[in-house]
């Protein structure tokens, strides 16, 4: 994913929804990404649907100063699966459905509550999935959670910080074993 | 690299290049006898492993349908993925994580050792320790292990400092960073390991032994090696007399092939090698090859545990380094006072960013619970629990008649109902891991549930009485004298150690007896 992903450019020719924002100022984003407004054109879902899931993937995986723009792009993903599955769209609007309009406005307790009720169902366990697989696998997550992703291509951590904890003892060499070339 | 005619009836067919196919196809080539080796997947590199996590893992694995059923919450957590396991040049090899304990000698005594257990199908080994130690010597020294041999051990990095003074804070004695066939430095013409931590995508250096760059080029070299990538063996065929003939399998184009056999020996992996056996009933074998015990697919085996996080409030950053460079050996021993019977590995682990929230807590665990433990990310810690499964009989591979592969095959289904002792087992587990992060200032430990296995065993087990198994002490199956079983379905029971150098040593084994019978004319 490039900044182009999260910033593209609007094509409302068969869009059927958009999920908009604004990256907070001072967000590990906002340094990714060239501009603070994103915007993310739907396929399948419309714009309100495609709210009340992002309230599904916040209520599954709640962190807060993760900015919405990362949630978007779990529902784009989504989004793009739907529009190639037609068993998949109706699964999500029975879900979407059965949590009624005033979700994705609710409170977390309430929301929390709604999607214990549906746990088993297909709706919630392919949101859980869907959000999981999704959330963490991006350059967003990366810098937010503080991941460093792919290491070949800069010599992994040999001399880069493998062994540099110290609010431990060392390992007895015995052990352990010798970090080459010292 | 040769050319076998197909209706070459004198090569030896290996279906499957991982631990057990690429080993045993090396040292039948080595001795000058033809093979031609068949594997599901394509082949990559060095260059061509993807660093990407979820590319990787979609680049390297069999993700062809398997279905689960019984009472284990694999079934619950993994409906889709019941087991991992490659579908790749090199197989299991290409993502393994390289930690080479050896099986231990009452594990293969067990049933002598552990008694009857009630709902369990222990047997003893058909092979005698001592000689299975002779073999585990060869493979050592073959897939390069530290500690073995006078070679040093990997150098202890940020996360296997956490647990080792953990683990030594609440009394463990024999902690280190485990026997791995990972290159310390430069040898066996591959590279040292950089501490990466990319272990399970595909060692970018070579420094993690694999067949991938090590027995199979190594094979093709002696000329003797018919290497055929992305062909699927769909059923092993029989003449009148009861012998395996020829190999049925589907090329890269979705053709069918058939090559014909003086010998076959499948490497599928446990769950692939038991359903080809059971694909390939006939009028004769009405249950499937080698199976007039009814035991291919009964008494599948894993490794019981999964994995422990301790969440810490100072850094450790614990993708960082070698992935699976930490062991700790005490619980490893027959001790029923523990409340169970066998014993259990620690090992270190951690998993990447992207794989952690699916792979490595339980289906159960979401909202504000499963997000603390991800915010700590950079402050975690994790071991993986390998404990010595208790087999059992209803444990078994079966055809789903219900669900077919892109060919129109059934797929494996795979039924697991915990036995009692796995579970007193990994609650011990669980509770001696947790006092082990405490002890260092955890904040607070999380456990998974069982993953889907990477470790999948028993299969077609080798069994001193032909009624109790699938293969002899040699991997000679009792019914089919030219039919053998080369991978981990045929270890007699799972032991607590990870079972790739089992595997080799065992192919290794295995490749003497059948130059010996061929050299003799007795197969």
């Amino acid at each position: 994913m490039t900044s182009k992903t999260l910033i593209p450019r609007r094509d409302f020719l068969g869009a059927s929804g958009a999920l908009t924002g604004l990256i907070a100022a001072g967000s590990p984003l906002a340094l990714l990404a060239p501009s603070r407004a994103w915007a993310i054109d739907l396929k399948a879902l419309s714009s309100s649907e495609g709210a009340t899931l992002m309230a599904v993937a916040r209520t599954i995986a709640p962190h807060d100063k993760l900015d919405d723009a990362a949630y978007a792009l779990v529902i784009q993903a989504i989004d793009a699966d739907a529009a190639k599955d037609a068993q998949l769209l109706r699964t999500l609007r029975g879900g979407i459905g059965q949590l009624g309009a005033g979700f994705a406005s609710a409170a977390e307790a309430a929301r929390v509550q709604s999607l214990k009720a549906i746990e088993p169902t297909p709706f919630f366990q392919t949101m859980r999935v869907k959000t999981l697989g999704t959330l963490y696998a991006t350059p967003i997550a990366y810098a937010y959670f503080g991941y460093e992703g792919e290491a070949f291509s800069k010599g992994g951590y040999l001399l880069r910080g493998f062994n540099d904890l110290h609010w431990l003892p060392e390992v007895p060499l015995e052990d352990s074993g010798p970090v080459p070339g010292t | 690299m040769a050319r076998i005619a197909q209706d070459d009836s004198g090569a030896v067919v290996i279906i499957g290049s991982g631990a057990g196919g690429g080993t045993l196809a090396h040292e039948l080539t080595r001795r000058g006898i033809k093979v031609v080796l068949l594997e599901a997947g394509a082949r990559q590199s060095l260059a061509s492993f993807s660093q990407v996590p979820g590319d990787a893992f979609a680049q390297l694995t069999w993700l062809e349908p398997r279905t689960i059923s019984g009472s284990t919450t694999v079934a619950q957590d993994y409906p889709t993925l019941p087991s991992w396991t490659c579908k790749t040049l090199g197989g299991t090899t290409v993502h393994w994580t390289g930690a080479t304990p050896r099986i231990r000698p009452w594990e293969v005594r067990s049933r002598s050792t552990y008694g009857a257990i009630k709902g369990a199908s222990l047997i003893d080994w058909p092979i005698e320790y001592a000689e299975l130690e002779h073999y585990y010597q060869l493979a050592e020294k073959r897939m390069v292990v530290t500690r073995r041999n006078g070679n040093p051990g990997l150098p202890a990095s940020n996360h296997f400092k956490v647990m080792y003074n953990g683990a030594k804070r609440i009394g463990y004695k024999r902690v280190h960073t485990n026997y791995m066939a990972i290159n310390t430095r430069p040898a066996d013409g591959r590279g040292l390991c950089i501490q990466q931590g990319f272990c399970v995508q595909g060692c970018k250096t070579g420094a993690k032994w694999s067949t991938l760059y090590t027995e199979i080029p190594r094979a093709e070299a002696t000329g003797n090696l018919d290497l055929r990538i992305q062909c699927r063996a769909a059923r092993i065929e029989h003449g009148e007399n009861g012998l395996a003939t020829a190999v049925v399998y589907r090329d890269a184009q979705g053709n069918e092939q058939r090559q014909k056999a003086r010998i076959v020996c499948v490497a599928c992996n446990s769950v692939e090698t038991a359903r080809l056996l059971l694909l390939s009933e006939s009028a004769k074998y009405p249950h499937g090859l080698a199976n007039s015990s009814d035991q291919v697919g009964r008494n599948y085996c894993s490794h019981t545990g999964g994995f422990v996080w301790g969440i810490f409030d100072k850094p450790i950053q614990f993708w960082r380094g070698t992935t699976l460079a930490g062991i700790i050996e005490d619980e490893t021993k027959h001790d029923p006072q523990r409340g169970f019977a066998g014993g259990y590995h620690l090992e270190l682990a951690a998993l990447d960013l992207p794989s952690l929230p699916l792979a490595g807590l339980p289906s159960t665990m979401w909202g504000r619970d499963f997000a603390f433990v991800l915010e700590h990310y950079r402050s975690m810690a994790g071991m993986f629990i390998n404990g010595e499964d208790m087999p059992r009989a209803t444990n078994r591979i079966t055809l789903n008649l219900k669900v077919k592969d892109a060919f129109g095959l059934p797929v494996a289904n795979i039924h697991v109902d915990d036995h009692e002792n796995n579970a007193a087992m990994r609650a011990h587990a669980q509770r001696q891991s947790k006092a082990l992060y405490e002890a260092v200032g955890a904040i607070r430990v999380v456990n998974s549930r069982q993953t889907p296995a990477t470790h999948n065993m028993c299969t077609a087990r080798m069994s001193k009485d032909p009624g109790d198994g699938v293969a002899n002490a040699h991997g000679q199956t009792h019914d089919i004298a030219n039919l053998f079983i080369s991978d981990g379905s045929a270890l007699s029971t799972p032991g607590s150690a990870n079972p790739t150098l089992t595997i080799v040593a065992l192919a290794l084994r295995q490749a003497q007896f059948i130059a010996a019978q061929m050299a003799a004319h007795s197969i």
